[in-house]
Formats: C-alpha cells, sequence, structure tokens
C-alpha cells in the first residue's frame, strides 16, 4: 500500500490528477488498447478532475482511448435529475473532454430489471479486459461506492438500500427533504473493485480522519468497508493533513519520509503533445519510473 | 422535445470557446445545434451517444440570443407606412440589412395611415422565418391610428380615428385582416378601449399603451384588459406627475394583475431618452425593459443629405435632422448600437443589457420558448459579439447568415 500525503485537498487533487495523467500516457492507449478507468461521484474527486479537465485542454492527455466505468448511481431518480451521478458525470468531467459517450459506462437506476443491468455492468467490464485503474472516494463510515458498513468484501455490483448515515447526509442535494433522497443505489461490488489491477482512494478533510484511520490502521472489516484494500496488491491512498488525524505519529512520519520517493510517480512525463514531435524527431525516452 | 429518425440523423454542430448567456448569465458553454435548434448535450450524449459532427471555435466571443426589434418604422431609405406597391422587397431589404446590427427578428411598425393603406399593405407582409435572407418578420406593429390628438407627435392628424362608435369593428373596419399583426399601438383613453383591448389580446394581438395623454388609472384598467406593453416611454404620453405618474407609473403599480409584467419599450440611442430618464426606468423595472431601436427610413444611409419621400433629410452620426434645421426627426441608431448605450448609460450588466434586446421582447410576444434565449429547445438565432459587443456574426436556425469582414469563425 502506498500513502501519499499533500499538506491540503488542492494538493492531492492536483498529485491524484497527475498520477492520472501519468498511468494514462504511460499505458500509451489507442484504438486496439483502450485504457480502463473506475471512476467515482462526490465533492472530493472534484479537484481532481478539474484538473485533469485542465490536462486535456492543454493538450498533454487525451480521454479518446479510455473507457469509464462509473462506481454507482441512484435508483429512481431521473437520469437528467440534477443530483443523478449522470449529470454529475456530465457536468463535471464528460463535457470538458474527449470522451466518446460509447465508451463511458453508468449504471441505470432505471433500469426495468435492476440485477440483469447490475450484472450486464459486470460483464461490459469484463469485456473490457478489466479495470487499469479505479478511482475511488470513501465516506466518513468507511463505505467505498455504496458498499455502506457489514457490505460483503467479495460482493459485485448489485443493489443497496441505503444506510441512514448516508440518506441525511444526502439530504442536503435535495432540499434537505428526506423524503426525496433516493434509499436505493445500485453500486459496484467491493469484489468489484477489488478485481481492478490498481486502486486509488481519495480521502480529503477531518471529518474522513477515522475512516482513514479504520482503513490502514487496524484490520480488514466488512463495517468498514474500505478496509478490504489492505488485500489489494496495488493501492495508493491519496490525503490530505487533515484526514491523517487519527492516525499513529509513527505511521504518518514513515509515509511522508517516503514521498520523495511516492513523487516521482507524478513527475512529468513526455505528454501526448510531445510525443508526437518526439516520434518525428529524436529518440529520447520518456521518464519511467 | 424533438425526437425521431430525421432528428437523430441530422447534423450536430457545437459551438466551443465561448460564453453564452444562459438564464440570466454568462457561461462559459459551449452550444450545441441541431436542425435549427439548440441541443441539450447531456441528451446526445447518454441517450443517443453520439458526439458533434462538426465544432466551430468561437475564438472567446460572447454568444447571445439574437436581437429582437419590435418597433422600426423602416431604414436604409424605406419607408413601411409609405410604400405600397411591392412592400415585400422593401421589408426584405431591412430584414437582411439588420442582420449586420444582430437583429434575427422583428416587428415592421407602421405609423398612423388611412385605411386604404392598410388594407393594400398588411397583407404585403406576412409572417416570415429569418434566413440567409434576412431576420425573421413576427408580425406588423401598428402605431396608430387609433391614438390621442394631443400626444400624435409625428403622426398625421388627419387619419387619427376613434372605436368609439362600433369598438371592435372600428379597428377591423381600419385594419381589414388582423392576420399579420402582432402589436397594436392605441391610447387606452379612447371610448370602449377595453372592448378593444381585450378583442386584440383574445386573437393573440400584443396590446400597447402610447401616444396617449391617459393617466395612471385608465392605464391600469387597460393592463386589467389585457394590455401588456408601454410604447417608447416617456415620449408621446404625459409627463410623470408624483399626484399622476400616468403610463409612466404602471413601472411600479401595484394594481397590475398578480404575476403579470408589463414591459416597456426604450429608445436608448442616446438622443430620444436623456441617460438620467433611461437609468429611472431601468431601475425601477429592469425586467420590464424592452430596447427599441424605433427607426426611420434614414437608418443606415450614412453622413449626409438624403430625399426620403417629400423631406429632406441630414444625417450627422446618430441624429437624423430635417434639412437645414436643428429638428429631429426620428431614430437612427441601430440595435446593437442601443445595447452598448443602454450598458454604458445605465451601468447594467452585460447580461441585462443584452437580454432586454432580447429575452424581454420574446416575453413580450410569448415566444420566450423559441426566441430570445440560448435554452434547450429554442431557435438557434443568435448574435456573437466581442467584449465590446460589437456584432462579429449573426446566426438564425444555426446558419452563419451575416458575419463582420474581419471575423474569422
Amino acid at each position: 500500500m502506498k500513502l501519499i500525503i499533500l499538506e491540503h485537498y488542492s494538493q492531492a487533487s492536483e498529485w491524484a490528477a497527475k498520477y492520472i495523467r501519468n498511468r494514462i500516457i504511460q499505458f500509451n492507449p489507442g484504438p486496439d488498447k483502450y485504457f480502463t478507468m473506475g471512476l467515482p461521484t462526490g465533492s472530493t474527486p472534484l479537484g481532481c478532475y478539474k484538473k485533469l479537465i485542465e490536462y486535456y485542454k492543454n493538450g498533454d492527455l487525451s480521454f479518446k482511448y479510455v473507457k469509464t466505468f462509473n462506481m454507482d448511481e441512484y435508483v429512481g431518480l431521473p437520469r437528467d435529475h440534477p443530483e443523478s451521478y449522470h449529470s454529475f458525470m456530465w457536468n463535471n468531467f464528460f463535457k470538458h473532454i474527449d470522451i466518446h459517450p460509447e465508451n463511458t459506462h453508468i449504471l441505470d437506476g432505471n433500469a426495468a430489471d435492476l440485477q440483469a443491468e447490475c450484472d450486464a455492468f459486470e460483464q461490459k467490464i469484463k469485456a473490457a479486459g478489466g479495470i487499469e485503474l479505479f478511482v475511488g472516494g470513501i465516506g466518513p463510515d468507511g463505505h467505498i461506492a455504496f458498499n455502506e458498513p457489514g457490505s460483503s468484501l467479495v460482493s459485485r455490483t448489485r443493489v443497496k438500500t441505503l444506510a441512514m448515515d448516508t440518506i441525511l447526509a444526502n439530504a442536503r442535494f435535495f432540499d434537505g427533504d428526506l423524503a426525496k433522497v433516493p434509499t436505493m443505489a445500485l453500486t459496484v461490488g467491493v469484489g468489484t473493485v477489488m478485481d481492478a489491477r490498481e486502486v486509488m482512494i481519495l480521502i480529503t478533510g477531518a471529518h474522513k480522519a477515522f475512516a482513514l484511520y479504520k482503513a490502514i490502521e487496524e484490520g480488514v472489516n466488512h463495517m468498514w468497508t474500505v478496509s478490504a484494500f489492505q488485500q489489494h496488491p496495488c493501492t495508493v491512498f491519496v490525503c490530505d493533513e487533515d484526514a491523517t488525524l487519527e492516525l499513529k505519529v509513527k505511521t504518518v512520519k514513515y509515509f511522508k519520509g517516503l514521498m520523495l520517493v511516492h513523487n516521482k510517480l507524478v513527475d512529468p512525463l513526455y505528454s501526448i503533445k510531445e510525443k508526437e514531435i518526439e516520434k518525428s524527431q529524436s529518440s529520447k525516452k520518456p521518464y519511467s519510473d | 422535445m424533438r425526437g425521431g429518425q430525421g432528428a437523430t440523423r441530422a447534423p450536430v454542430l457545437q459551438f466551443t470557446n465561448c460564453r453564452i448567456l444562459r438564464g440570466g448569465a454568462l457561461l462559459r458553454e459551449d452550444l450545441w445545434v441541431r436542425e435549427g435548434r439548440i441541443l441539450d448535450p447531456e441528451k446526445l450524449f447518454f441517450d443517443e451517444r453520439r458526439v458533434a459532427d462538426e465544432q466551430r471555435d468561437c475564438g472567446g466571443y460572447i454568444l447571445a440570443p439574437g436581437f429582437i426589434d419590435v418597433q422600426i418604422n423602416g431604414g436604409f431609405g424605406v419607408d413601411f407606412s409609405k410604400i405600397t406597391e411591392n412592400v415585400g422587397s422593401g421589408v426584405a431589404l431591412v430584414a437582411q440589412r439588420i442582420l449586420s446590427h444582430g437583429v434575427t427578428s422583428f416587428c415592421p411598425t407602421l405609423v398612423t395611415s388611412p385605411p386604404e393603406i392598410y388594407h393594400k399593405v398588411l397583407p404585403q407582409i406576412p409572417v416570415k422565418s429569418g434566413g440567409p435572407h434576412g431576420a425573421g418578420v413576427l408580425g406588423v406593429h401598428l402605431e396608430g391610428p387609433f391614438i390621442s390628438q394631443e400626444k400624435r407627435g409625428a403622426h398625421p392628424e388627419a387619419h387619427l380615428r376613434s372605436f368609439e362608435a362600433h369598438a371592435f369593428h372600428d379597428v377591423l373596419a381600419t385594419y381589414g385582416p388582423l392576420d399579420n399583426v402582432r402589436i397594436v399601438t392605441l391610447a387606452p383613453e379612447l371610448g370602449r378601449s377595453h372592448e378593444v383591448i381585450q378583442a386584440l389580446t383574445a386573437q393573440g394581438i400584443c396590446v400597447s399603451l402610447g401616444h396617449s395623454v391617459a393617466d395612471l388609472q385608465a392605464a391600469e384598467e387597460a393592463v386589467q384588459s389585457g394590455a401588456t406593453f408601454i410604447t417608447h416611454l416617456f415620449n408621446a404620453m404625459l409627463p410623470f406627475h408624483h399626484r399622476d405618474p400616468g403610463i409612466v407609473g404602471l413601472l411600479t403599480s401595484d394594481r397590475l394583475p398578480p404575476g403579470r409584467c408589463i414591459f416597456y419599450g426604450m429608445i436608448a440611442d442616446g438622443i430620444h431618452t436623456n441617460p438620467a430618464a433611461l437609468r429611472i426606468a431601468y431601475r425601477a423595472h429592469p425586467h420590464g425593459l424592452v430596447l427599441v431601436t424605433d427607426a426611420v427610413p434614414a437608418l443606415g444611409l450614412g453622413n449626409g443629405r438624403h430625399t426620403l419621400g417629400q423631406q429632406d433629410v441630414e444625417v450627422d452620426g446618430l441624429t437624423a435632422y430635417v434639412a437645414g434645421t436643428k429638428t429631429l426627426c426620428g431614430s437612427i441608431a441601430p440595435m446593437d448600437v442601443c445595447v452598448r448605450h443602454f450598458l454604458q448609460a445605465t451601468g447594467c450588466s452585460v447580461e441585462a443589457a443584452l437580454e432586454a434586446a432580447s429575452l424581454h421582447p420574446a416575453q413580450l410576444l410569448g415566444l420566450e420558448k423559441s426566441k430570445g434565449s440560448l435554452d434547450f429547445g429554442a431557435d438557434a438565432d443568435f448574435v456573437v459579439l466581442d467584449d465590446t459587443l460589437r456584432v462579429q456574426a449573426t446566426y438564425i436556425s444555426g446558419e452563419l447568415v451575416w458575419q463582420a469582414e474581419e471575423a474569422r469563425l
């Protein structure tokens, strides 16, 4: 496991975005080789999306050969509702970049047969060759996607009833009216995320500090579903100082000491722009870590 | 909502790198167009899984709804009220020339004329969609002849009429069929005006109050009967008096039907309305302000002496004089000049200035679903402006219909 500790939310977002950028560029995706990503919604990844959009607009990054799979979507909420995760992804990411709509996948919370929709989603991930990098956030109760406390750690994509904590937390997005908050969602399972070749989890803010502590300093426990990633061979936690408040000084110091090494992961690579020039000019090798 | 096979196959045009006026704000958004209408790109993305067929870089310019001029008497040497033969080509000429001023639809305006002129001219000005040939015609604005003798302004006294005898029948007898009519300006103090206002509004015709000596009470009663507009506020009406504010008082009246917004036309050319008066009106009732040019045939003729009908006119910049005198003979400021002057004179936001020339006139005519906004589903009539609000290009139904020479779009 890697634990990346940055000072503030904006630095953490930028680090995560640079990491994603480098992974895509190094993967060298093309028409026969798509880079597959799992994507989260919510306030935590917003800064990361903004940076990725910036890289796209600068011409450093393209999503032409990227396939995305979103973690979850509410059940019964109209797709064009401003709080739907379709709307979120459109407004905060998809409309700003060059991704083709055919390459984006978001669960349909209005499907006639919800379980069939979930099974089909798993099939689509499989057909895309599995997920290269799954990016996620967590809730203060340590839930990853909508895998609420108590969810099976080998669960697959399915219908979930939301925990009261989640419904209460979401009420602010629905005029503070509990009756308007969806109570069910479709979500990838913990097992679905575990299958990804790499997992990156963003955790920022003091209110997530206890969840980060449960995620990495205590044992694997289905009451803190994010703790399952202790058993994943390649996980990166990206957090800010506030999120480390519940960690041991020793843990924080150890990982901070490693930042010199970890920062190499986000060193600038040759962007796709420069690669075009490079192809035509010299045989300079891109930086590799 | 449009759908069906035809719509899905039609090409999608995406205007990028621009700021668009939507919901009263300039947003860094792209504008998507298909089949002449503004498209919701989110639906295209998720429902049809399609991207744009063509992208057009707008170089950071502003995209605003096309301007709508609901009061224009002519221009470029054409006088809508004076021509009887070949009216169509006169209207077409003006329609074509005002594209360069960002106007995408307009209401040709006829001033007080004898009945035979109305009977002859009106059928020749049909409602017509805009396009490369020119701005769309939304219907004729009839200013007079049912107006006050005292406040007739430049309208010929001999042709003024009343409808006291047979109310709406008098109106029909004067104008003939009203199919091509969109706005009627009348004086509410004329006898039986309530019957006439009700009959006109029942036909979907907008009734405007103007050229009138009505007091506030008469004006309020006219609004209760269905009137929604005031013709060139401050001009040709009683001046504001604090014990009887007259028609001007409608701007802050509390006796209007609930939810009704009263609109008022403003000639913001810097000459016909003092900037202080413009500010008073704007601050009292910003959402009702409709910019109109009230332009006369000398519009667009350039500086110098011109002969228009029986009259010689001397044009100097934005002022048109009766030749050899200092008597003003009408407004010749085009719409984009009025927008810029309004912005500068009132210190309002760019958004407010643009909406006064687009959204508000569309709302006045009940066309806000298709005109005057860049909302999804509306007609893709829009104007491309630089930061000083100079027109760079004009589009109607998503089609480029005019372009400044230096603009490269």
